[in-house]
């Protein structure tokens, strides 16, 4: 595994982009983020530009207000971005998918690299989705 | 020329202060995190961040100066790299000093700053404009009670301007920080400190709210880190300049190499406690507290200087 790979594996710098979600799974990420769980212990920091950021955790069944700016924020990540669809409702719609005003579940629009289901994902939960995706990231 | 190129590349310049500067910024992070009951990142990770950033891609926004975008880090790097070259010099050998380095460094210790506004500024974002903007208020608020307490302890020696001097004028009588002049300006100068590392309570420039990062909000790739570089290796350079200024330096023999680095760590340990307690000001509030009590304190520093006290 090349350096940049492995320093990238070592120190994730979070977005969180929450597309018309009910903000349950925004306070479970929020809770994630706080002393109890420590993520600092693993170099994930949350940013507040999207350029710095390395991983986008996308919640929200996402209305379409929300998937044009979801384009745009996409474009504007320095690759190599990753997008984290957390909750049930980024991973697949969950019970809204036959509604009118959703433009779709995020792999629709963007390459999505890691979906943790729930509703909401426990803090733990969110913790595991990240580590799988280190360890996918490690694999190449 | 081989040796300048050493010193200023290698030792004490840039690598010696860029590896100093990473184990800084994670003992920071680590005390702050032991202070919120937390394990806190482990060792290598500014080293790991520094790399990351150096991978990424870099974007320059369309609506921006782009060169001026890409290239201001540099100036805050290499004024940086000066500076702890200069102050590391004269530490080792006193005599090595010349007439208005003093002065010299105060100059290049604002260039970060500057930096960081030109930076803001051609980023072409109104955000970045802002935390660009407050950096600038911040600058015109710290520098006036900062030079004044940096002055006293020239005033205390009797006009003595050279930093190897002031060195050698503390080796031989008390340091300046064991007369009320130079404790009130030492203390004046811990908080002008704070300022200009930008750390809470006065970090205003760069995190506004915690949403957006004030003027580095465009900066990506290979660009944030150097300025992420500059921030880091300015928490080594000016509490060594404070030590230099009010503690006597760092004497190269024997033990008191290590009652400098402890002088250093002490420094460090006010900062970041200080950072760790306290909320963060609104612009007005810090520019009043700059301009009122602190300008008032420093100047009671200087009567007292003057006074010989």
């Amino acid at each position: 595994m090349d350096l940049k790979t492995k320093a990238l594996t070592k120190s994730i710098w979070v977005f969180h982009f929450a597309a018309a979600s009910c903000n349950n799974c925004d306070i479970e990420i929020l809770d994630a983020l706080t002393p109890k769980f420590d993520l600092e212990r693993f170099g994930i920091l949350l940013v507040g530009s999207i350029r710095h950021a390395d991983v986008i955790l996308a919640t929200g069944a996402i209305s379409h207000k929300a998937a044009v700016r979801l384009k745009r924020l996409y474009e504007q990540a320095p690759q190599p971005c990753l997008v984290v669809a957390v909750g049930s409702c980024a991973c697949s719609m969950c019970i809204f998918r036959d509604s009118y005003n959703m433009a779709g579940p995020f792999d629709g629009l963007v390459p999505v690299h890691a979906y943790i289901p729930g509703c909401p994902p426990k803090p733990e939960a969110i913790i595991m989705g990240v580590v799988k995706l280190v360890k996918a990231l490690k694999k190449g | 020329m081989a040796k300048t190129l050493f010193y200023f590349i290698v030792f004490p310049g840039f690598l010696f202060t860029a590896l100093i500067g990473l184990l800084v910024s994670w003992i920071d992070r680590k005390v702050t995190a032991r202070v919120q009951w937390r394990v806190g990142p482990p060792l290598l990770q500014p080293f790991y961040d520094f790399v990351k950033l150096l991978g990424k891609e870099t974007i320059a926004p369309q609506a921006g100066a782009k060169l001026t975008f890409l290239f201001s880090p540099i100036f805050g790097l290499a004024a940086v790299t000066i500076v702890s070259t200069m102050l590391w010099l004269v530490m080792i050998s006193p005599e090595k000093t010349f007439l208005g380095d003093l002065i010299v460094v105060i100059y290049l210790l604002t260039i970060p700053s500057i930096s960081i506004i030109i930076g803001g500024f051609a980023s072409g974002n109104p955000l970045a404009s802002l935390g660009a903007s407050r950096e600038m208020k911040m600058v015109l608020a710290y520098e006036l009670p900062f030079i004044l307490a940096i002055f006293t302890p020239v005033i205390k020696a009797q006009g003595i301007i050279r930093l190897g001097d002031l060195l050698q004028y503390q080796w031989a009588n008390s340091i300046f920080l064991n007369s009320w002049s130079g404790f009130i300006a030492f203390v004046v100068a811990i908080i002008c400190m704070q300022a200009k590392l930008a750390l809470v309570p006065f970090d205003i420039p760069e995190a506004e709210t915690e949403i957006v990062a004030g003027p580095y909000i465009e900066y990506s790739g290979a660009p944030l880190a150097l300025h992420k570089l500059t921030r880091w290796m300015m928490l080594f350079v000016v509490p060594i300049f404070l030590v230099v200024m009010f503690m006597g330096g760092i004497l190269f023999s024997g033990w008191h190499i290590l009652w400098g680095i402890l002088k250093y760590v002490l420094l460090l340990l006010i900062i970041i406690l200080i950072r760790n307690t306290n909320p963060r000001l609104r612009i007005d509030q810090a520019i009043k507290f700059f301009w009122g009590p602190m300008t008032i304190l420093a100047v009671i520093g200087v009567i007292l200087a003057f006074l010989g006290i």
